[in-house]
């Protein structure tokens, strides 16, 4: 049995110009210790389907899913109160903003310190080992001290080590991450995927990341998916999709990255015609 | 020899944190003597992780902020700010900054946008403004239709246009491009970068460019300046950095930027499967 399973997933959103649909139709699963990678541009619906999985979107939105599935619970018919106790708990999510996702107000140990007690009811002092020790596996081995330090004391790439820290505070079977690294430097983000990576195969995580860094996807996952406007354009595993892409979009995709340039030009999206994994035109 | 569009000497740039009753200040050496000169028509690019000094050099540079000591020389000028920079100098320099939502005023039309660097540094009638404009918009891939619009309804990579053109509008010696990518889309990355390379092939634009990107890096560039804490630990053409890396920074930063290559995956994958059947 899949960890997550989700089938026939549409998001739709009521704007003033009628009804708009951001993800149209999209069949996810992943398995336990599986690492999936979500590929797209802006605009593409990758957030948004994982933001519905979550139930973090606006009111303005509608979700249908044939079927969305964790573990075999059904999580489109399941009472808010049931759904709270799974989510930040067996699933979590990273955000790609680490220092806007972070309470400004409240130190470090205390946000952290938060998410135990809300789903484990650890307290005192249990909660605060436990909230070290979770700091030691993120890598910051001074996590005594820093405790009592707030976001605006910490640089962007500690800040994404307390968001992880955060989020694998209680083991979740999956976790999402949400262009962890989008907002780092290249040697700050192989810190951070070097860790991801290695607390999903210590912990036996489902992982999905969300990007659109192709090189990103390389370094990471076991299967893609390569998402364009609400739609699948190809599902393979990483190698194939690397070696021999067979979405129009992907070829487009993996073209534009700037180590493969031929010649003087980069080709862009924009010179490719797409169609969906049935065939009909975008 | 021609004269270099860009020379700096030994350019450094302290930051004093103001000290308490009991704590003495603390200087930090933000830029610790940075030296090189740029040919015109070439790109330079600046490479470091976040606080090596790249943008607080951008700033020196662009004439925002002033050198704690150093030379700048613009078209062979000496800038002296002692005595204040004048128009005709700030003219020569502009400026691309990261983020293009944060970089244009909200409540200004994309014409405007355009048209004010030739109100505030001409004396032109508006109409030759507005005709000049127009042509710009133009020649950054935007169109005639967007001229009174507003900076929230275009995407992330037309507003990077949009703050590309207003830095050519006063025709300058040379542009500063401060990460003009790393917010965008890889797709929309690859546009801009095609018309960074147009522009410049037309107007023998220099660019310096600031970026973390080394694959952007290599694309673009014609040498590459490696700074590290403050100082410039690698300087070269764009081979010599590439294909012969010297310093141990440099190298990390190859090391950590990710390849995409097949062969690259099979070793990765290769590696994953051992671990997961050794443990």
């Amino acid at each position: 049995m899949a960890l997550l399973e989700i089938k026939n997933l549409t998001v739709a959103f009521d704007t003033s110009v009628g009804l708009f649909k951001a993800v149209d139709g999209i069949d996810v699963s992943v398995e336990a210790r599986e690492v999936l990678a979500i590929v797209g541009e802006s605009g593409s619906g990758k957030s948004v389907a994982m933001l519905a999985v979550m139930g973090l979107l606006p009111s303005t939105a509608t979700v249908t899913a044939d079927v969305m599935t964790f573990e075999g619970l059904d999580l489109l018919r399941m009472s808010p109160a049931d759904k709270r106790k799974i989510i930040g708990k067996d699933i979590a999510m990273i955000f790609q903003e680490p220092v806007a996702s972070l309470n400004p107000c409240f130190t470090i140990g205390f946000q952290i310190e938060e998410v135990l007690e809300r789903h484990m009811g650890l307290k005192g002092r249990a909660a605060r080992a436990r909230t070290i020790e979770l700091l030691r596996l993120v890598g910051i081995t001074d996590g005594a001290d820093r405790l009592g330090a707030f976001p605006h004391q910490m640089s962007g790439g500690q800040c994404q080590r307390v968001m992880i820290a955060m989020a694998i505070a209680c083991n979740p079977k999956l976790l999402i991450a949400d262009e962890p690294t989008t907002a780092l430097d290249v040697t700050i983000q192989k810190q951070i995927l070097d860790l991801l990576v290695s607390l999903q195969a210590e912990h036996g995580m489902g992982l999905i990341m969300i990007t659109h860094d192709m090189g990103v996807v390389a370094e990471t996952a076991d299967r893609v998916i390569v998402q364009y406007k609400g739609h699948k354009m190809e599902e393979a595993d990483v190698l194939s999709l690397f070696e021999n892409p067979k979405s129009n979009y992907t070829r487009a995709l993996l073209s534009a990255l700037p180590e493969n340039a031929v010649g003087d030009r980069l080709p862009t999206v924009a010179d490719f015609k797409f169609t969906d994994e049935t065939g009909a035109a975008l | 020899m021609t004269t270099p569009v860009l020379q700096v000497r030994d350019l450094k740039r302290d930051y004093v944190s103001s000290g308490g009753l009991f704590r003495p200040a603390k200087v930090v050496r933000a830029v610790k003597g940075v030296n090189f000169s740029l040919e015109k028509g070439r790109t330079l690019a600046v490479v470091g992780e976040s606080g090596c000094g790249k943008s607080t050099l951008a700033r020196m540079i662009t004439l925002i902020d002033n050198p704690t000591s150093g030379d700048i020389l613009i078209d062979g000028d000496k800038v002296d700010a002692s005595h204040g920079v004048t128009k005709a100098m700030r003219q020569k320099v502009q400026i691309v900054f990261q983020n293009p939502y944060g970089s244009l005023n909200p409540r200004q039309k994309i014409g405007e946008v355009l048209a004010e660097p030739l109100l505030l540094n001409t004396d032109m009638p508006a109409s030759e403004r507005r005709d000049r404009a127009m042509a710009m918009l133009i020649k950054v891939g935007l169109g005639p239709e967007h001229f009174n619009r507003y900076p929230h309804m275009f995407s992330g990579g037309q507003r990077q246009r949009i703050a590309i053109a207003r830095a050519l509008m006063l025709n300058p010696s040379f542009l500063v491009l401060d990460e003009p990518v790393s917010a965008l889309d890889l797709s929309v990355q690859a546009q801009i970068l095609n018309l960074l390379k147009d522009l410049q092939d037309e107007f023998g634009l220099t660019y310096v460019f600031i970026s973390h990107d080394l694959s952007v890096v290599r694309y673009i560039a014609d040498e590459v300046m490696v700074m590290y804490f403050g100082d410039v630990v690698e300087h070269g053409t764009r081979d010599e950095v590439f294909s012969n890396p010297k310093h141990s920074y440099t190298q990390t930063l190859f090391a950590a930027t990710p390849n995409s290559g097949v062969e690259h995956i099979k070793a990765r994958l290769a590696k994953k499967a051992a671990l997961a059947a050794a443990g």
